[in-house]
């Protein structure tokens, strides 16, 4: 992989280019330490502040020495520990599809949420608990897992048929549409039982006080699992974002690029779907603010991905937790409502379509 | 050129009468088109009546078409009055209102914005009537008439929100359909935030009107929509007649003299508003406002937005929807927008794929 060539066959604009050519590989490497450094400031942040106010002592000794029996530390070990892990895994993988998506799909617009493969883990671990009686993760994540690839393949089979591939508008609204149907799918099954709606309503939102430590434990090796794949993808997705024709030239094997891909995305999401609900538009916004970051090297657009989404949800996560005191505003609704922003400034943009 | 003359004329000749039969068959097509147009709307009001009748001696409680039509002109005895005009009558009336609603909302929006996917309920208008009415409902504890309202400002201040995002220097239906969905998003955030904030009871009831149900709604809710559409549709009729020209194109219609941009305004907000005060009554229906305007242009070919036939076509598939949605599970009573929504987003893909293999899907 030579990198200035792929640099300069990216289409950004003017002095954009150039300003992008001179990062060289230890400013990128400074500067993903500089995003870790953020992200430790993130989480602590997360740990210290609640809706219920915690002395920073007792904060420091709910991580490092908990004793129980005080009120503060409890709730540190208790509610923010888990919480604050759940951002971690969550964002992580969802930084890490959105990022995969775009590069595979050569897409600006794809996103776990609005192309519907959240929508398809959901109604999965929905039917799966409210049909089956599951109440293991360790149960529904593989419903999750299905979900989430009837899902994506649909929508990225509909939206790829023909001759101009999957353009961002096509994914979109095939997206939407199986978003729309697999909803009232949902709906369909809550409305006949009103205790698992009673759960559905706050986990719909995407929130990361849904699930309990165990939960976070069984998901883990599978978000490690998707990362491991993700991050490796970086040269593969240089390669295709020159186009098929060139990347099979530089001899890719196209077909197990998308294939792999494929199964890091639905592992990913998937699991992020189980731990935290659909989360929309952090798998959107987050590799485009990485991108303009690092430019459009995906070995360096995956790692800071990785970084910067656990930072943007934890930083709404916690924006919910104070915004709306003595209550909270879930994660999602913050993410959505920021979220907006971006989608619909990508969308303004000229020439949407070439990417 | 080097051709012998007598050829030269004899291919006039036949160039001549070929053109004369061209006019022939083009006249001979336009009658019969206008003939089909008004065939095919005949036929959908007929299917309309029947499917109503329908449901109005299908239910528990099976009644004879006979007795439907005496209890309807005042006879019949307390029980059967009471099933047809308190309980089927109003549910039919709202289902044919609300999906003739959608479905002019839908056409109209189609063929102003020359988009087959610019259709209300995808583009986030109906979410903004769901966001603020729910919101009213939940938060406000309003109802009634000011419920209807509430949807009705919701519709149109998400339209208005869309256009302006959309807008730039004109607006280009692919972006609008883009911006649309992004609003549409944020505003159904908003929804969830609110029911999760709310009594598990009133989010439950909340929750079902998302759905998009006609059950248990009465008169309560028919009298408004009947207002509200024998205001709106007129408007929109005559808003209509701006839509031929745009049909051409914005350079061709302005051409034509028409006032591109003010037509337009006045044909969306007429359709926006349409799509509001469908949702007020019966919640966002998902699809109806979608599959009805392509399936009625399907059912008369050539007749550019086939307004009435649209509207029937909505009318005829939220009434046979809620017919499924009541009687298709036993003892399960599904909302109709659960019906419509499996039968249209699947529309919508084959859509979408076919208009990938024509090569002009995006």
């Amino acid at each position: 992989m030579s990198g200035p060539a792929l640099l300069a066959k990216e289409k950004p604009s003017g002095g954009g280019k150039e300003a992008r050519r001179k990062r060289s590989r230890p400013v990128l490497a400074l500067g993903l330490l500089a995003a870790l450094a953020v992200l430790f400031l993130t989480v602590v942040a997360s740990l210290a502040i609640g809706s219920g106010d915690v002395p920073f002592r007792d904060v420091v000794d709910g991580v490092l020495d908990p004793d129980v029996s005080v009120k503060g530390q409890l709730i540190v070990q208790e509610v923010r520990i888990p919480r604050t892990v759940a951002g971690l895994l969550a964002g992580a993988a969802l930084g890490l599809a959105g990022t995969v998506m775009q590069g595979v799909a050569r897409n600006p617009l794809a996103d776990p949420q609005l192309l519907g493969i959240n929508a398809g883990a959901s109604v999965a671990v929905v039917c799966s608990i409210t049909l089956l009686g599951f109440t293991v993760a360790t149960q529904f994540i593989w419903f999750g897992f299905l979900g989430a690839l009837l899902a994506a393949l649909l929508v990225y089979g509909v939206g790829s048929l023909g001759r101009e591939g999957a353009t961002p508008v096509k994914l979109a609204l095939a997206g939407a549409a199986t978003s729309a149907v697999l909803t009232s799918v949902t709906s369909a099954i809550l409305l006949q039982d009103r205790g698992s709606y009673d759960q559905f309503r706050f986990w719909q939102l995407g929130a990361l006080t849904a699930r309990s430590s165990e939960v976070l434990w069984q998901v883990s090796p599978f978000i490690a699992a998707g990362v491991v794949l993700a991050l490796a993808l970086g040269p593969q997705l240089n390669a295709l974002s020159l186009g098929d024709d060139l990347a099979r030239g530089l001899g890719q094997r196209v077909g197990t690029i998308r294939m792999v891909s494929a199964l890091a995305v639905v592992i990913l999401c998937g699991a992020a779907t189980v731990v935290a609900g659909p989360i929309g538009f952090v798998g959107l916004a987050v590799p485009h603010a990485a991108r303009l970051i690092t430019g459009p090297d995906y070995r360096w657009v995956l790692p800071y991905s990785m970084v910067l989404a656990p930072v943007m949800l934890l930083v709404a996560d916690i924006v919910g937790r104070v915004i709306a005191r003595p209550g909270e505003v879930q994660v999602g609704v913050i993410t959505a409502a920021i979220g907006c922003i971006p989608f619909i400034w990508l969308v303004r943009r000229r020439k949407l379509v070439e990417l | 050129m080097s051709r012998p003359a007598p050829v030269a004329e004899d291919a006039a000749r036949a160039d001549k009468e070929r053109l004369a039969d061209a006019v022939r068959q083009v006249s001979a097509v336009r009658g019969r088109s206008l003939r089909r147009s008004v065939l095919v709307g005949f036929a959908l009001l007929a299917a309309v009546i029947v499917m109503f009748g329908v449901s109005l001696s299908f239910g528990d409680m099976v009644m004879p078409i006979g007795k439907v039509v005496a209890t309807l002109f005042g006879g019949g005895d307390g029980g059967s009055q009471f099933v047809v005009l308190e309980l089927r009558l109003p549910r039919a009336l709202l289902a044919i209102l609300v999906g003739a609603g959608f479905g002019l909302s839908g056409a109209v929006f189609q063929t102003v914005l020359r988009n087959p996917l610019a259709s209300p309920d995808l583009i986030g208008i109906s979410a903004g009537a769901s966001a603020v009415a729910v919101t009213a409902a939940l938060l406000f504890q309003v109802s009634g008439l000011a419920l209807s309202a509430s949807a009705l400002t919701g519709s149109l201040l998400a339209g208005a929100a869309i256009y302006l995002l959309a807008w730039r220097q004109g607006i280009a239906g692919q972006r609008l359909v883009l911006v649309g969905i992004g609003v549409g998003m944020g505003l159904s955030s908003l929804v969830w935030y609110v029911m999760a904030r709310s009594e598990v009871t009133d989010a439950q009831e909340a929750f079902r009107w998302l759905a998009g149900s006609l059950n248990g709604r009465s008169w309560g809710q028919v009298w408004p929509l009947l207002v509200a559409l024998g205001v709106l549709v007129p408007l929109t009729v005559l808003a209509a007649h701006a839509l031929r020209p745009l049909q051409l194109g914005d350079d061709a219609a302005a051409g034509l003299g028409a006032k591109v941009e003010g037509g337009r305004l006045a044909l969306l907000g007429c359709a926006t508003a349409l799509a509001g005060v469908a949702t007020a009554a019966a919640g966002p229906v998902g699809f109806v406002a979608f599959v009805a305007a392509p399936i009625a242009r399907r059912l008369v070919p050539g007749r550019g937005a086939a307004l009435p036939q649209a509207a029937l076509t909505g009318a005829l598939l939220v009434l046979v929807a809620d017919f499924a949605a009541q009687h298709a599970l036993p003892s399960v009573q599904l909302p109709v927008g659960v019906v419509t929504s499996i039968i249209g987003a699947p529309y919508l893909l084959l859509l979408l794929a076919r208009a990938n293999r024509v090569g002009g899907g995006g």
